[in-house]
C-alpha cells in the first residue's frame, strides 16, 4: 500500500506519481490522506490501480479516468469522473453537479445523492446513484445507462439521444423529447448487472425506464428544399 | 411596358429598400419551409474591416528596411507562460479549428500538410482528432468543446496545445449543428451518435460555468497533460475586454478572439448576421485588457474572423495581436468555391463564391462533404501544396508591409503605423482618421 499525504505534498507531485504507473506496475494500491476538498485529485489516471481518497474532494476528481478504481471516502465536488473512459469510481457520500459528465465508459457509483446535471452529455458511461439526482440530469445524454435508486428531479433526459435512464422512485418531470419506455427483459438484465456492481439491493423490477422519443432527431421541416 | 398610361407618364417601378429582393426571398423561403435558414460561413454583410485601414509607410522620421534583403522576423512563440513545451511557429498565420464532420478527412489532412509545410499550427474541431490530421500536422491544437464529441485523454495528450472553446465569432452564444446528411458511419461513430440525425452541439460546457470554474477546469487539463502544453481559450467577439480579462484570470496561456466574419460549418443565418461584432471592433478592447493586466505579449492574442491577406495579418499585428487564424480563407485556398465547379454550383441554385450550404454535404469541391464520390475529387497533397503557397504569400506580404514601416519583426508593427479611411474604422481601431490626428472617442477609456 502506497500512502500519499496531501498535507505534506502537492497535487502536481501526487498526480505525476499516479500517472507514472503503467499496466505492469506492482504498486497497485494507493491511499491519499488529507484531500481537504482539493481539485483535480487523481485525474487522468491510466493504469490498473486502486486509489482510495480518505475524505471529500473538490472539482473533477478522477476526471478522464482510464482503468483505475478510485474510491472517495467522503463526498465529491462538481464534475467527478467527468469524461471517464473506463475503470470505476465509487463515492461513499454525495456528488455535486455534473457527476460523470460526458463519460465514455466505466462505472460511476454514488452511494449518496447526486446533484443537478448528473450524467450530462454521457457517451457510454454507466452511472448508479443509490439516492436521488437533481434537475437536468442526463441532458443531451448520448449513450450508456443512468440508474437512480431514489427520485429524479426536473427535466430528466432533456434532449437525450440513445442513453437509457432507469429510475426507481418518482420523476419530477421529463425533459424535452424524453418519455417512459417499455422495460424489456434485456433492460432488466442490464439493471441487474449494474445494481450488483454498485452493491445496491434494489430490485430491477422496481424501476421504470426512460429514453428518447426521437422526435428531435431531425428538424421538422414543412417542405424542405 | 409602356411608359405612359392614357397619356399620363408612369413612375419608374421602384423596389423597396426595406423589402428588397433578398429580403423577399428570405420571407418566401421561410413561408415555404417553416424553418430558419441554415448555412455555413461567416457574416456576409458589409462591416467596418481591415480594408478601412492603411499603413503610412516610412518617411523622413521613419526609415524602411530593404525589401527581400534585410531581416524581418515572423516567428512567434505561443503559450510560454505556463507550458513547458510552448508552440513555436515560423509564421503567425495559423489554421483555425474546423471539424472532421464539417470537413472531409482528406480536407483535414490537407490543412495539416499545408500548415506543417509553412511551419504553423492547425486545429481540430467539434468531432475529435482524426489520425489523418494528427499524422500530417507537426503542430496540432486540440479543441476542447462543449459537446466533447470524440474527446478522450489519449488524444488530449497527443495535442501540442489545447484550445478551450467558449465561443465562436459566427455565433457567440450558440452551439454547433451538423445535419444528418453529413453524419456518415465514421462521423457517427466518432461522435457516439445515431447515423443520419440532425446533430446539435451544446452551447455551454457541461461541467463548468463562469470564470472561477474555468480556472479549475484549466487546472485539471494541465494536470492531465503534465503542464506540458499551452492552454488557449477561444472566445467570440462578444465582450472582448471582459472576456479576455476573465480568460487571463482563469489562467489561459493564449486567447483566440474570433470576430463575426469568422466562419461556421452550419448555423442559422440570422445568428451569423445579427449576433457578434466585427473583427476590427474587438481587437483594441482585447489588447487593452491584456495591457491593463500587464499580460500583453505574455498571454498571446490570436485574432481570427475574415483574415484574408498579408495586409490583414500586418494590420492585426499592428493593433496588438500576436498571431492570426484563418478558416474560410484556408478553405478557399484548398479549392472551396472555385469557379471551375460553376456548372455544379448552378445546379445547386448558387454560384461560385456564394456557395454556403456546407451543411448539405453536396460540396462540388469535395471539401465540406462526407460523400465518398465528392471527397474523391479533392487531392489532399495538392490541397496541402496550395495552402502552403497561400500561407507563404500571406507571410511575404506581411513582411513587405513591415519592412516598409521600418520593422524587423512583425510584432514591432504598432497602431502608430496606421490611419483609418472612415470614422467607424478610426473609432474601432483607435487610429487617426486619415489626414487628421483624431479619432472618435480619443481620450476615452477604450
Amino acid at each position: 500500500m502506497q500512502t500519499f499525504d496531501l498535507a505534506d505534498s502537492d497535487l502536481r507531485t501526487l498526480n505525476s506519481t499516479l500517472h507514472a504507473q503503467n499496466d505492469d506496475t506492482n504498486q497497485t494500491a494507493w491511499t491519499i490522506e488529507n484531500p481537504k476538498g482539493a481539485h483535480a485529485i487523481a485525474c487522468g489516471l491510466d493504469a490498473p490501480i486502486e486509489v482510495t481518497i480518505k475524505g471529500s474532494t473538490g472539482y473533477y476528481s478522477a476526471g478522464m479516468n482510464q482503468q483505475a478504481t478510485v474510491n472517495i471516502k467522503g463526498s465529491a465536488g462538481p464534475g467527478v469522473a467527468e469524461n471517464m473512459m473506463s475503470g470505476k469510481v465509487v463515492i461513499d457520500g454525495d456528488a455535486s453537479q455534473y457527476a460523470g459528465a460526458t463519460g465514455h465508459g466505466g462505472l460511476l457509483v454514488v452511494k449518496g445523492n447526486a446533484s443537478s446535471r448528473c450524467g450530462i452529455s454521457m457517451k457510454g458511461i454507466n452511472i448508479v446513484v443509490h439516492g436521488n439526482i437533481g434537475h437536468m440530469s442526463a441532458f443531451m445524454a448520448q449513450s450508456g445507462n443512468l440508474v437512480v435508486c431514489g427520485d429524479a428531479g426536473d427535466a430528466l433526459g432533456d434532449s437525450c439521444y440513445e442513453a437509457r435512464m432507469f429510475v426507481r422512485g418518482s420523476v419530477k418531470s421529463l425533459g424535452a423529447d424524453c418519455e417512459e419506455k417499455e422495460m424489456r427483459p434485456e433492460h432488466l438484465e442490464i439493471l441487474k448487472d449494474l445494481l450488483e456492481q454498485a452493491e445496491s439491493d434494489a430490485k430491477p423490477e422496481e424501476f421504470k425506464r426512460y429514453g428518447s422519443a426521437r422526435n428531435l432527431y431531425n428538424f421538422n421541416i414543412d417542405n424542405a428544399y | 411596358m409602356s411608359n405612359e398610361n392614357n397619356g399620363i407618364p408612369r413612375t419608374t417601378p421602384r423596389q423597396s429598400y426595406t423589402f428588397n429582393q433578398d429580403v423577399n426571398s428570405d420571407i418566401r423561403r421561410a413561408a415555404a419551409t417553416g424553418i430558419y435558414d441554415i448555412r455555413g460561413g461567416g457574416a456576409k454583410r458589409k462591416v467596418p474591416s481591415f480594408d478601412d485601414l492603411l499603413f503610412m509607410g516610412a518617411s523622413i522620421s521613419r526609415y524602411p528596411l530593404e525589401g527581400y534583403r534585410e531581416k524581418c522576423d515572423t516567428s512567434v512563440t505561443i503559450g510560454g507562460l505556463n507550458a513547458s513545451n510552448p508552440i513555436e511557429l515560423d509564421t503567425p498565420v495559423t489554421i483555425a479549428g474546423m471539424s472532421f464532420g464539417a470537413l472531409s478527412g482528406p480536407a483535414k489532412e490537407a490543412l495539416g500538410r499545408g500548415a506543417s509545410a509553412a511551419g504553423t499550427s492547425t486545429t481540430t474541431g467539434d468531432g475529435g482528432m482524426t489520425p489523418e490530421e494528427r499524422g500530417h500536422s507537426t503542430k496540432l491544437v486540440y479543441q476542447y468543446l462543449p459537446s466533447r464529441y470524440g474527446m478522450n485523454p489519449n488524444d488530449l495528450r497527443k495535442a501540442d496545445a489545447i484550445e478551450i472553446v467558449v465561443g465562436q465569432g459566427a455565433k457567440p452564444g450558440g452551439g454547433g449543428m451538423l445535419l444528418g446528411q453529413k453524419i456518415s458511419d465514421r462521423v457517427a461513430a466518432m461522435r457516439n451518435l445515431p447515423k443520419g440525425i440532425d446533430q446539435r452541439s451544446a452551447c455551454r460546457h457541461p461541467d463548468w460555468t463562469g470564470p472561477d470554474d474555468l480556472e479549475i477546469k484549466i487546472l485539471e487539463l494541465r494536470e492531465i497533460t503534465g503542464w506540458k502544453v499551452p492552454i488557449y481559450v477561444k472566445v467570440a467577439g462578444a465582450r472582448p475586454y471582459y472576456d479576455v480579462t476573465l480568460a487571463v484570470k482563469a489562467g489561459a496561456d493564449a486567447i483566440v478572439l474570433d470576430g463575426m466574419q469568422g466562419g461556421t460549418a452550419a448555423t442559422q443565418d440570422v445568428f451569423i448576421e445579427h449576433v457578434g461584432q466585427p473583427t476590427l471592433a474587438i481587437i483594441r478592447p482585447a489588447v487593452k485588457a491584456l495591457q491593463d493586466l500587464g499580460m500583453h505579449r505574455k498571454v498571446q492574442l490570436i485574432l481570427s474572423g475574415g483574415i484574408r491577406s498579408g495586409a490583414d495579418v500586418a494590420k492585426a499585428m499592428a493593433l496588438g495581436a500576436d498571431a492570426v487564424a484563418i478558416g474560410t480563407a484556408a478553405l478557399i485556398a484548398l479549392g472551396d468555391n472555385d469557379p471551375k465547379w460553376e456548372s455544379e454550383y448552378n445546379k445547386l441554385g448558387t454560384t461560385a463564391g456564394a456557395y454556403d450550404d456546407w451543411q448539405d454535404g453536396l460540396d462540388p469541391a469535395g471539401i465540406t462533404t462526407q460523400d465518398p464520390e465528392l471527397m474523391a475529387r479533392f487531392d489532399p497533397i495538392e490541397g496541402g501544396r496550395r495552402l502552403h503557397n497561400y500561407l507563404s504569400v500571406m507571410t511575404l506580404e506581411a513582411q513587405t508591409i513591415a519592412r516598409a514601416c521600418g520593422k524587423n519583426h512583425l510584432h514591432n508593427l504598432e497602431p502608430e503605423d496606421l490611419v483609418a479611411l472612415t470614422m467607424e474604422a478610426a473609432a474601432m481601431a483607435q487610429v487617426p482618421l486619415a489626414g487628421t490626428d483624431w479619432w472618435p472617442g480619443k481620450g476615452g477609456s477604450y
